[in-house]
């Protein structure tokens, strides 16, 4: 009896990867390299690598003299050491960093720059325009300005 | 102990002993711009704090739109928090008196104006301009 209700168990944690202590899969690990951490989060939240698949850091990085219009080169050295830490840790690199119902949303061999793009995004922020125009939010990748735990890697409220 | 370690560390970061390492940088810094403000110019004779302000106050629109000021991200007062206005990124002051790290490390001093000139005056900034841009900041 026991065995049989620890199987179903196993089968319902398999099957449902995204309910355990990952707030209905709005949960994915925060940038935890101190160097990732205060190059990116100069100008701006340091997003979490599981949001783009490792092309499309790769792609990101590789453009940095033009990064949504600003010129965010950095020496090569540092530039090297942040794109490696976020294409380890994409959404689809192995083992996953990533949020799966992110990642479903590219299209394969896709190279999506905008994390505000996916589908999945517009979807769950499918709000009225004078929330976007609130003076505090200015742009729409930036998640801290309502997810008060964003810089955790906490997108559930 | 968190709370502990927090206040150990706050109190080395505003000891007397940091605050004037900063400003020996600080100093550092504002003589390499002088040397080559007097190589670019043998007539220059020092930094202005009211030529800073100017520069930090002028409606550049030279560069980005969404940044035609410096005070479009500092606001006009530089002893305030910002926002980026690109991102939404709230900014500590700009004011040395606020954020003396600010003007500690050179690299990261070039790094910004190479950036922020670019993106409000559509082109890099002098070294006087660097020099009096420090120089009126370093006095609020």
């Amino acid at each position: 009896m026991t065995h049989r209700i620890l199987w179903l168990l196993a089968i319902l944690i398999l099957a449902y990867p995204g309910i355990d202590a990952r707030a209905g899969g709005k949960t994915l690990p925060p940038v935890a390299d101190p160097l990732v951490a205060n190059l990116c989060g100069e100008c701006h939240m340091a997003f979490p690598p599981g949001f783009l698949p490792a092309r499309s850091w790769t792609a990101i990085m590789a453009t940095l003299d033009d990064h949504f219009g600003e010129d965010a080169t950095l020496p090569g050295d540092q530039a090297r050491a942040v794109e490696a830490y976020l294409t380890d840790h994409a959404g689809d690199a192995p083992g996953g960093g990533g949020l799966r119902e992110f990642m479903r949303w590219v299209a394969p061999g896709g190279v999506p720059r905008r994390i505000t793009d996916n589908p999945a995004f517009l979807r769950e922020h499918d709000f009225p325009e004078r929330v976007w125009q609130r003076p505090e939010v200015v742009t729409r990748s930036n998640c801290p300005a309502c997810h008060r735990r964003a810089d955790r890697g906490l997108f559930d409220d | 102990m968190t709370r502990l370690a927090a206040a150990a560390l706050l109190a080395l970061v505003l000891s007397p002993a940091t605050l004037a390492a900063a400003d020996g940088q600080q100093a550092a810094i504002l003589d390499a711009y002088a040397a080559k403000a007097r190589a670019a110019d043998p007539a220059f004779t020092g930094f202005s704090a009211a030529r800073g302000e100017a520069l930090f106050r002028r409606e550049w629109n030279g560069g980005d739109p969404r940044t035609p000021a410096c005070t479009s991200c500092h606001t006009a007062n530089p002893k305030q928090p910002g926002r980026n206005a690109k991102t939404g990124r709230p900014i500590d002051p700009a004011a040395a008196s606020a954020s003396p790290e600010r003007y500690a490390d050179p690299g990261k001093v070039e790094k910004h104006f190479s950036r922020d000139c670019k993106s409000v005056l559509g082109r890099d900034c002098t070294a006087i301009e660097r020099g009096d841009h420090i120089t009126f900041m370093a006095g609020q």
